[in-house]
This record gives structure tokens, sequence and C-alpha cells, in this order.
């Protein structure tokens, strides 16, 4: 049955330019793609580590100015920004990691904030640098192979193997013998000491990762948006990121996905019928974290049980985290 | 690897209360150690300091030959220092082969291994079945955690320990809350464990543990007040003082 | 000379405001170790719900009751409706606070409209002062003698009265207090509905400062954090000794590196938190 919806799930999308009624939809799609990769990116650490951050946005951010100014005002290459951003993205994520992880729970959501928030002062007030609140404009996509990524069908498929790839190797490394340890150390951390594992390690490398990935969406943002301001560093967006992880399920594959879902569909369709969209996401996610502490896909995973069928999401319980707070002993 | 483990003068304090006043311990390799006291006495409270948990204050902490008092947790784990615990802290949503595999996976480099499979590899399923299958609970392994007892969670703690080749194991009041059959095939079961595991076992249950162990220390107030070999432990005057009151 | 003397006051004047703001933050940590994450919120719901009474033609005394009110009563139902059913699980509440901030702001949205509002001083207090031969704008100085006000209320409330004896204890050591019979879960609404109140109060009086503005809720609440981790969590004392340090490093950062003006606010708290969890005064670790 599950192998049946995914082929679904895949017929779907390679052929959704066909069928998604204009450019309009497939940009949308693709839009909500690269907010799944954050998504994701934040999910390593939220729910396979149980380290929640609210600054996650600042790497999104720094990986997208990078890219963009070495591009505007040095005329590098894709390639080379691409390389560049990632690299100066990772070692910032190296070193917040060395930071924050002095701390954990709310301490550890505090630090991230305030991370986050130096990130964006910098690009907001660093005006020569970054443009201010005006950011940089005027960017490109790349092109590939000599293919022009101009065209939203285009640019749909080039993200959505980004996707593919970077939710393959997601899902093998979570599956891994290292991703197991990963969640000891969000389940049991005492524990999982007293076992051998190096709990500061296996968090610090996830942090690292995480940035990493961040770093990868932020480069599609910019890609996408061929824009980049301080706004997309905000607490606001790094909240959003947040909200669409505890919304679609913390620790599951799937989870980070629908909550992104949710979060732009919400966004751009539901504002048409709906005039006050953020207001409507608030209330589904605080009674998402009131009744359904696992998200969307814990809801889906209910319905599918009580509807009989073996339908399960990938998504069962030793992969699947305690709802947020349960666990918190364990720090 | 056989190792005793040898504590010297180790001393811990809370804001101004000393919980661990100079203790010294003293524990030959493949010795069954006691550790008695009433309650309060700081009795986990040393297992914390040796196992790492806290940090002493002052004094030391000998592995064998090793100094491993500045040592975390999970360095001393490494060296072979295995523990269960007063509280169930087991992951609690994974079933039980998990926390085996987990408990395997600890020590083996296989724990820095990216990709692979965890949840089908064979040999470690192997391995851990085994692990079960010595506490006798390999029929529920792949239960999960929450649908089996207290008494099945104790004995899979000791599984667990067990699987993680220690060369000392630290036991909590492993028999404490359990009815007396499970009390026996835990005793038996901690007999069986062979003589390369150093043991040191905090217990209430005298009967049980006086036969179990070859010396006792007797701890109360966070200082050894007694110690010394079974027998003299118990003829002692003063143990009996600590348990009946003055 | 007088540049100093002038920002000074502008330093001290908002470090009243972050007073207001951060000590209520402090308090509903320091009782129910929830980082509310939409203080900033609060903040701005009150700043504009005084400005709707302000446009009704009420005084300013009037809108800061008003404020005061209205975001206390909803604090006190976020905290029965929906923080009590997540009780025992911080983290979960700490979520939850977000969400409603995504509310609250959203709905201020709505109901006040995406443009900035200006706000003007009460009418006594809109010129300057004259003192020791320099010119001072009035309504600092009464910001921060309000907020000093303000401080000394809540040194008497928790330090003289039964209430205040309640609080601190449970601040203290909250297994004790429940056993000695205290009513922890009313005085989790008490707490949460002061801290909203005080926080929406504090908006009322920065208005004429910072004027109203969508996303303002998302500006105060780092600043609050800042506060609230450099003077220790739970403590009062250190959210007012945080507030006008903070006041002081923002006002002459602004003028003096503008460009580094977040970095020098931020880092401190960064390596504070790194360094010794428990801030200046704090005496709990978050």
């Amino acid at each position: 049955m599950r192998r049946l919806l995914l082929v679904a799930l895949a017929a779907a999308a390679l052929t959704l330019p066909l069928w998604a009624g204009g450019a309009y939809y497939v940009n949308l799609a693709s839009q909500v793609m690269i907010a799944a990769l954050f998504a994701m990116s934040l999910n390593l650490l939220v729910g396979y580590a149980g380290l929640t951050s609210l600054g996650h946005a600042g790497y999104l951010g720094l990986s997208a100015y990078i890219s963009g100014w070495l591009m505007l005002r040095l005329g590098w290459g894709h390639g080379a920004a691409a390389a560049a951003a990632l690299a100066g993205t990772t070692a910032m994520a190296a070193l917040f990691g060395l930071v924050a992880l002095r701390a954990s729970g709310i301490s550890f959501l505090m630090i991230t904030l305030a991370l986050g928030q130096i990130l964006w002062g910098v690009a907001y007030r660093w005006a020569d640098m970054t443009g201010g609140d005006n950011g940089l404009s005027g960017l490109t996509r790349p092109s590939p192979f000599g293919i022009d990524l101009g065209p939203p069908d285009r640019f749909y498929f080039f993200t959505l193997g980004v996707l593919v790839v970077v939710a393959g190797a997601i899902a093998i490394w979570v599956r891994s013998p290292f991703g197991a340890s990963i969640r000891a150390t969000r389940d049991q951390a005492r524990r999982a000491s007293a076992l051998g594992f190096n709990v500061w390690l296996i968090r610090w490398l996830t942090f690292v990762v995480s940035g990493f990935l961040g770093g990868v969406a932020g480069l599609m943002y910019v890609y996408y948006h061929q824009f980049i301001s301080p706004h997309s560093i905000s607490l606001a967006n790094s909240a959003e990121m947040l909200l669409m992880v505890i919304a679609g399920g913390p620790g599951t594959l799937v989870g980070p996905v629908l909550g992104a879902t949710l979060v732009v569909l919400l966004k751009n369709l539901a504002s048409a019928y709906v005039d006050r969209w953020v207001m409507l996401l608030g209330i589904v996610y605080v009674l998402i974290v009131l009744f359904l502490p696992g998200g969307i896909v814990a809801g889906l995973d209910r319905l599918g049980t009580r509807l009989g069928r073996g339908a399960r999401l990938p998504s069962r319980t030793s992969e699947a985290p305690a709802p947020p707070g349960a666990t918190e002993a364990s720090h | 690897m056989n190792a005793g483990l040898r504590v010297e003068g180790l001393c811990k304090s809370f804001g101004g209360l000393q919980v661990t006043r100079a203790v010294d311990l003293d524990v030959a390799a493949g010795e069954r150690h006691l550790l008695i006291g009433p309650n309060g006495a700081g009795k986990t409270t040393l297992f914390n300091l040796i196992a790492g948990d806290l940090r002493a204050d002052s004094g030391r902490i000998r592995l064998g030959t090793v100094d491993v008092t500045r040592e975390s947790t999970a360095h001393r784990a490494q060296r072979g220092v295995a523990r269960t615990y007063q509280i169930v802290t087991l992951f609690g949503r994974d079933p039980l082969l998990h926390n085996v595999k987990l408990a395997l996976l600890g020590r083996s480099p296989m724990r820095w291994r990216q990709w692979g499979d965890f949840a089908t590899d064979a040999g470690l399923r192997e391995r851990a079945l085994a692990v079960l299958e010595s506490v006798g609970l390999d029929a529920k392994a792949d239960l999960p955690l929450e649908q089996t007892s207290y008494g099945e969670k104790r004995r899979l703690e000791i599984a667990m320990a067990l699987a993680q080749s220690p060369s000392l194991l630290l036991l909590d009041e492993p028999l404490a809350g359990l009815s007396s059959s499970e009390r026996t095939t835990v005793t038996d079961l901690l007999a069986g464990i062979p003589r390369e595991i150093t043991i040191v076992m905090i217990e209430h249950d005298m009967q049980a543990a006086l036969a179990f162990a070859d010396r006792i220390t007797v701890l109360h107030n966070g200082e050894v007040i007694v110690a010394g070999t079974r027998e003299e432990v118990v003829r002692d005057p003063r143990t009996r003082e600590i348990y009946l009151g003055h | 000379m007088s540049f100093w003397l002038i920002q000074s006051l502008n330093s001290l004047a908002l470090g009243g405001v972050l007073f207001t703001l951060a000590a209520g933050f402090s308090l509903i940590f320091g009782l129910m170790r929830i980082a509310n994450l939409s203080h900033g919120a609060y903040f701005m719901l009150g700043a504009y719900v005084g400005l709707s009474v302000l446009d009704q033609g009420y005084g300013f005394g009037w809108a800061i009751l008003a404020a005061g009110l209205a975001v206390g009563v909803l604090g006190a139902v976020v905290e029965r409706l929906i923080l009590r059913r997540l009780a025992g699980k911080t983290l979960a509440q700490v979520l939850a606070t977000l969400g409603i901030a995504f509310i609250i702001a959203d709905a201020s949205l709505w109901v006040w409209g995406g443009d900035p509002r200006p706000v003007s001083a009460p009418g006594f207090l809109r010129g300057a002062m004259h003192l020791f031969g320099l010119t001072f704008p009035a309504y600092r100085l009464a910001v921060l003698a309000i907020s000093i006000v303000i401080a000394l209320g809540l040194w008497l409330l928790l330090d003289k009265t039964r209430l205040g004896v309640m609080i601190r204890a449970s601040v203290d050591d909250m297994q004790m207090a429940r056993a000695m019979g205290i009513p922890a879960s009313r005085l989790f609404t008490i707490v949460f509905c002061l801290g909203a109140a005080l926080a929406g109060i504090g908006g009322v009086i920065a208005a004429p400062i910072l004027s109203v503005y969508p996303g303002m809720d998302a500006d105060m609440l780092p600043l609050a954090l800042v506060v609230v981790i450099l003077g220790g969590l739970g403590s009062l004392a250190g959210a007012f000794v945080g507030s006008f340090l903070i006041g002081f490093i923002y006002s002459f950062g602004q003028v003096l590196a503008p460009n580094l003006a977040y970095f020098i606010l931020f880092l401190p708290m960064v390596v504070i938190l790194a360094a010794r969890p428990r801030g200046l005064f704090g005496r709990l670790s978050a």
C-alpha cells in the first residue's frame, strides 16, 4: 500500500507542470519544496536531536547573502559562489554550535535566537555590504549544463532534483547507526552518555549538518527569488520554520514536507479566501501543539490506523519522538 | 579486561551540604561488593560520582590502574563502566530490542557510521537477541517498552548493562520493587555473571544481597562507617547501630 | 556635554520601557519556567489598545489602564485555556506561546492596519523641562519616573504582600511551596496575567517614544530576552539593572556605532548564556 502511495506521489511530482494549472502553481510548487528544504534541515535539530532552535533562518540568509554578494560584487560564477556560501555557512554553524551547545533546553533556544538576531542585525545595518533593508537584488539563477532555469517548469525540476537528493541523504543519515545515536541523545541524554555515546559531539555534528542543509535551502531560495533581504533572516522567519517542523511532525521524514506545504499553501492560496492566513496558521499550530503533539504526521497515522488500512507513513514509534516537552527531564 | 575499582578520599558537596565525605572504596577485580546504608546515606550519589554523572570536589577514582576522576561519563563507559539506575531511564518509546541494540552500539566503532540501516542490521539484531535471551526476554524483543512490566524493565536494564561488555558493573538496587519470583530470577542472573566483571551493588534487600556479597561497605551520612568482608561487617556492632538506631 | 546628558536621559527612558517589558517576562519565567515568546506581542497589543483609547479622545491615564486590563485579561485567558493544558511540558508551552504571538500579531494587523502609528505624549508632558540649566524632553523624564514607580510597586508586592511571599517561595522551590499548600495553579494564572499586563502597560508608555507598528513584537521580544538573560532569570532586581544597562548600551550604541548596534546588544547575551547560564543576578538556570 505504501509503495503504491510513493509511486503515485512520484508520478504526480514528475508530471506536475502538466496538471498544475499554470506557471503560478508550478512556482508555488517550487516554493513549497524550498520551504520543505528549510524545514527538513531544521527538523534534524528539532525533531531528531531534540534541540529547539529559533535562529535557523540565519543559515538560510547567510548562505543567500554570501552567494549573492560574491556574484554581484565580485563577479563570481554560480558554482564558486555556491561553494563559498556553503563553506561559510557551515563554518558559521560550527562556530555557533560551539556556543549554543553549552546550554540546553530554553537556554539553547534563547542563544540560537540571539545568534540569529546578530546575523539579522549585521544584514540590516551593514548597508555597504548587504544593501541594508533593500537587500541584494538583480541576482541570477544558475545554468547547470547551460540550461536556463528562468522558466518555472525548469526551475521546478531543478528544485525537485535537489529536494530528492537532500531528502534521500537525510533518510540514509537518520536510519544509520549514527542517526540512531542522535535520537538516543534526544530521548535519554544521560542514559546515552552512560552507554558510551559522546552526546555533545553527536549534537554538534547534527548542528553543523543542519546548518549546512539550511545553507543549501538558502541557495535555492536566492536562486528562486533572485533577491535576498534581511527579512529572510528575521526572527519571524525562524519562527515560521519552527512552526512548519512542529506542525508537520518533528522527527519524521515526511513531517517537515507536510508542514512546509501547510504554511506555503496557507500563505499563497488561503489568502485568496481567508484574509487572515497568519492567524489561521497560528490557530492551527496552537491546536496542534495542544492536541496533536506529533504533528500532522501523527494525525494521519492515527487516521490511517482508524481506517484500518495498512497505509502507514514512514514515521512509526522508534522514529517519531515523544511530543515536544515530554522528554525534557533528560536534559 | 579485568579491573578493580579504587576510590580515594572522594568528597562532594551541594551548596553547603556535604553529601560525600572522604569516601574510600577498595574493590578487587572480579569482586562482588555490596554498598549498604540507610536512605539518604549517599549511595546513589557515590554511584553518580563513580560513573561520571557528577564531578567530585576532591578525591580520586581509579579504574584498574587508570585515573578516571576527570573523565566524562561517556569516556568512562568506553573504559568499561556500566550501570543501572534507580529510576527507569530506558528508551521508553522503543522496543526492547532497540534498547539493547543501543547498548551494544555504545562501545562499538559502528556508532559513528553515517550509512546503513540500524533497524535491520542483522549482526546487531542477532547479538541483541542473544542478550535478551540471557535474561529471558527474547520473546518480547519487538514489544515497545511501555508494554512491559516493571520487573521486565529492570531485567532489561541489567541486560543492557551486560551488553556493554563492562569490566565494572554498578547496580543500583536491582531488586527493588520486584515480586519474589522476579527477585529469584534476577538473583540467579546476577550470580551467573562471570568473574571477569567486577560488581558493586547497592541493595536494601539484605537476604538476597548478603548471600551475593564478598565484601561490604556501609555508608551513613555520606561517610564510610564500616567496611570489610561480609562476616566482619555483619558482626560489627556499628552496622546494627546504623540500622536499628542508637 | 549636553549630548551625553541627553543621551543618558534617552538611555534611562529606554531602560524604563525595557523594565516594564522585561519585568513581566522575568516574573513569568521565574515562576513558571516558561519563556513567554508572545511577550513582545502583549507589549504591542497594549500599545495598540492604548492608541485606540487615545483615538477615542480619552486621556493617557485611561489608555494605560485599558491596556493593562485588556492585555492582562488576555494573558489570564491564554494561561487557563492553553498553557494550563500543557502543564509540566515547558517546551510545549513555549511553543504554544509562539503560536499565540502569531495570532496576536495578525489580529493586531487586522484591527489596526499596517501603517505605523505615532502617538503623542499626554499634553502636559509634551514640552521640555528645565533642570540644572539644561533642557530635557519632559516625557522621557516621566517614563523614567513611571518605571521607577512600577519597580517600587512590584518590589512592594513581592516583598510585603502575602501574594508576593507565595510567589517568591514558589520561584525558590516549587515542590516545597506546593507541599506547604500554596495554590500553584492559581498563582500561575495571576502571575501570567500580571506579566502580560505589565507588558501591555509598557507598550502604552513606550508608544510616544517608539510609536506603534506591525512587527514591533518581533523587535521587542529579543530585547526582553537580552535584558532578562543579562540581569538574571527570575530576578526582578536583575531585570531592573539589566534594563538600564541595555538602555545605555543600545542608545549610545545607536549613536556612536550604528552598524554594530545589534552586535553589541546580543553578543554579551550569548557570552553570558554560554558562560554563566544564571545571568548576573539570577538564581535559576534556564
